[in-house]
């Protein structure tokens, strides 16, 4: 063995053992961080009753938090719950869409007085801690009579989607990079503003609509606070992160432990699936953003 | 031609200069557009002007003359003979009055604005007609709201909802530190404007009240500067280590890490919250490992100086994954050059990473840093869902691990402290404009725009 070779070697086994190295602590991190999920999903199969018990694994397995669930309709009524955040969610994806990509269009393509001290004034917004206004913006809705018995409902709509005309920068960020050109192309073929903005802009920006479609229409599912505010002792009116946040409640644990992990696996999957679809579309935000 | 004109549209102008038709829209307003071709037009502000006169005859006087006094009619139990009750008498509802006080002035300022536009515009169009330029009709109006006015009907509905729903409870809640709103003293229904005593409350060293503040305002701190760079560096750390030319299944580590921030947060924070209970998971697993006691548990919420780390470390397990997502493609923009040059001047991969790779990264992502910071000291659900501020001490209204949104949120909502509550808000908000604005300015890619092109 010439000392060439042996020196190699020597390199090799070295990059070998920092490899090995580097991949047991990848596991080691990958392990803590999907064990979380991994053990809520368990729980919610475990079918031993109560909260705490004393074993990490469940002893035995069954479906019937998850029946329970969606059939107990007695003191948590889940399947309430959920036509009530379906209904929100929906309504409130239709306007926030709407006034997510309107704004996003003008600043990125018009040019007017108003656009860069709208920037600024969102910017300088968005510095104010939110529960501030969320007091306010229940007298608000009180004042409107927007905060008891069904019209909750309503307040809630209004709530989630009347300040999203703030939340513009993926979107705006996403037109810049769209050549202006196309639209002058179009404008001089003839065609006006609005239909270059539903007909050209859109359709070539068909990631960022789906992005903001989505995002709005998960904003609801999520939200726990200012439901909780709004909704106060009107159980009928609950959104679905409140019941699981009551789930955990003194009065309701030892019952509803194991159906909250249930609920908490139902609601978690299309959330997930959705975000795992959307997260190309938000680095590309993300970096579109940074590069300005 | 155009912008000859425009020059001189001033309201100054428009009543110097302006003939008949303008100078009468001073008093009624549209008239201007009346008299010059845009008869629609100067309906509709008309009917603005009578909308809001009837508005103000009905509501608007009342609401401004109560302003400054916030009501003083109490609300009084009183004997009423024919029934054999107490009745209560409705008195004046402060809280109220300041809101329907809030709204008119903004009614006032929005005829105001109305009222410079159509003055210009009159001017404007007098201006036109006397140089002979085509005025648009109606119809046409109608038309450049879809071409080149696109802005204004696209951006008319979501400013509406910023106005009503954010900037005038805004104003409202500001409006609300300078009283004496609060559950203290049985303030709840009427209330008087106090100036800033609240203030001198909340920054008073020596007060039960303002010892708290400095105490939340400092774990505030502490907690955003963890949070933000503890995040940032070791989830850089992560992406290169994932990045690494010898790493097998890049996609396969990714997705790992990914998926728990596809969990909604506030159902993973919850999970945590009760997997770390005196009884929960974790506790359970280290008794059964034989780690600790078979009766002892970790004290993860319980103890102040095990729930700040407890909570530390949970926000990595929350937000490593977020700067992982959203550092991989700029980690990979790093013109490859750079390492090169590096290398062959001898520097190892700890140099290489301080020199190179994080004062690159700073440059480019310093606004993200910056939205993060302030994510962070805006932070509600971490600690709220996680140790809910607790442990707290007794006398207290503030918890060792609450943040200065979370001890807002206890005050208003909780205690009824709405001024005290409006007081703190105020207080962030200066504080994380003067933060904002001080690393923005002296942050590289604000001072030098084109450093690493």
């Amino acid at each position: 063995m010439t000392v060439m070779e042996s020196k190699r070697n020597k390199r090799n086994s070295r990059t070998v053992a920092v490899n090995v190295l580097v991949h047991v602590i990848l596991a080691i991190l990958a392990v803590i961080w999907v064990m979380p999920i991994f053990w809520i999903v368990l729980t919610s199969f475990r079918a031993e009753p109560g909260a705490y018990t004393s074993t990490f694994l469940p002893q035995g397995y069954t479906l019937n938090n998850y029946v329970k669930l969606f059939t107990d309709r007695n003191v948590l009524n889940f399947p309430k719950m959920f036509t009530n955040t379906l209904i929100i969610a929906i309504v409130t994806c239709i306007i926030s869409t709407f006034f997510v990509l309107s704004v996003a269009y003008s600043l990125s393509r018009m040019r007017f007085k108003f656009r860069k001290p709208y920037m600024n004034i969102a910017m300088i917004l968005g510095l104010f801690p939110g529960f501030m206004t969320m007091v306010a913006q229940y007298f608000i809705l009180k004042s409107m009579g927007l905060t008891e018995g069904s019209a909750i409902r309503f307040g809630l709509i209004i709530v989630y989607s009347a300040c999203t005309g703030l939340g513009f920068q993926i979107a705006k960020g996403y037109f810049d990079t769209i050549p202006r050109s196309i639209d002058e192309a179009a404008v001089i073929d003839g065609a006006t503003q609005w239909q270059v903005f539903t007909q050209i802009t859109m359709p070539l920006a068909k990631p960022i609509v789906i992005y903001t479609i989505l995002t709005s229409f998960i904003a609801p599912w999520v939200d726990f606070i200012f439901a909780k505010v709004l909704c106060r002792a009107n159980a009928d009116q609950y959104t679905v992160a409140i019941g699981l946040w009551n789930m955990l409640q003194k009065e309701y644990i030892y019952q509803w432990y194991t159906c909250f992990a249930a609920g908490a696996v139902v609601i978690s999957i299309p959330i997930a699936c959705l975000f795992l679809y959307l997260q190309r579309f938000y680095v590309e935000g993300m970096s579109g953003a940074v590069k300005g | 031609m155009a912008t000859k004109v425009n020059e001189k549209i001033t309201v100054a102008n428009a009543i110097a200069k302006g003939d008949l038709w303008t100078r009468l829209s001073a008093a009624i307003m549209g008239a201007g557009m009346f008299g010059h071709q845009q008869i629609v037009k100067g309906i509709m502000v008309l009917a603005c002007e009578v909308a809001f006169i009837f508005y103000m005859i009905a509501s608007g006087i009342s609401n401004l003359a109560l302003l400054p006094s916030l009501g003083t009619q109490e609300q009084q139990k009183v004997w009423n003979e024919a029934k054999q009750i107490y009745e209560y008498t409705a008195g004046d509802n402060s809280q109220q009055i300041l809101l329907y006080g809030v709204v008119t002035l903004f009614v006032i300022a929005a005829i105001i604005l109305l009222w410079i536009l159509q003055m210009k515009h009159s001017y404007k169009l007098q201006r036109k007609m006397e140089e002979g330029e085509h005025i648009p009709s109606f119809k046409e109006d109608i038309i450049s709201l879809f071409n080149g006015n696109l802005h204004i009907t696209l951006m008319s509905l979501p400013c509406l909802g910023i106005l009503v729903f954010n900037i005038v409870p805004l104003v409202y809640m500001i409006s609300m530190a300078f009283t004496s709103y609060s559950k203290e003293d049985e303030k709840l229904m009427l209330f008087d404007w106090n100036g800033l005593t609240q203030f001198q409350r909340v920054l008073n060293l020596n007060g039960n009240i303002g010892k708290q503040f400095w105490h939340v305002l400092g774990w505030t701190v502490v907690w955003a500067i963890f949070a933000t760079f503890l995040n940032y560096i070791l989830g850089m750390i992560l992406a290169m280590v994932i990045n690494r030319k010898d790493t097998k299944a890049k996609g396969f580590w990714r997705f790992c890490f990914v998926l728990s921030i596809a969990v909604p947060q506030f159902v993973s924070l919850m999970i945590m919250n009760i997997m770390l209970q005196p009884n929960g998971a974790v506790n359970v697993l280290l008794r059964n490992l034989g780690w600790i006691g078979a009766s002892d548990s970790l004290p993860f919420w319980t103890n102040v100086t095990w729930a700040r780390i407890t909570i530390i470390v949970i926000n990595l397990w929350v937000g490593i994954p977020y700067t992982l997502l959203q550092i991989t493609g700029i980690l990979q923009n790093i013109p490859n050059e750079l390492y090169e040059a590096a290398r062959m001047d001898g520097a190892g991969p700890v140099t290489i990473f301080f020199k190179i790779t994080l004062p690159y990264m700073l440059f480019v992502t310093t606004p993200y840093l910056i939205t993060s910071f302030v994510g962070n000291i805006n932070n509600f659900n971490v600690i709220y869902l996680l140790s809910g501020g607790g442990p707290t001490y007794v006398g207290d209204t503030a918890g060792q691990t609450d943040l200065l949104v979370t001890w807002l949120y206890k005050l208003t909502i909780d205690q009824q402290y709405y001024n005290l509550g409006a007081v703190i808000g105020i207080i962030t908000f200066v504080i994380l404009t003067i933060i904002t604005l001080v690393t923005y300015r002296n942050s590289a890619s604000y001072k030098n725009e084109e450093a690493f092109m």
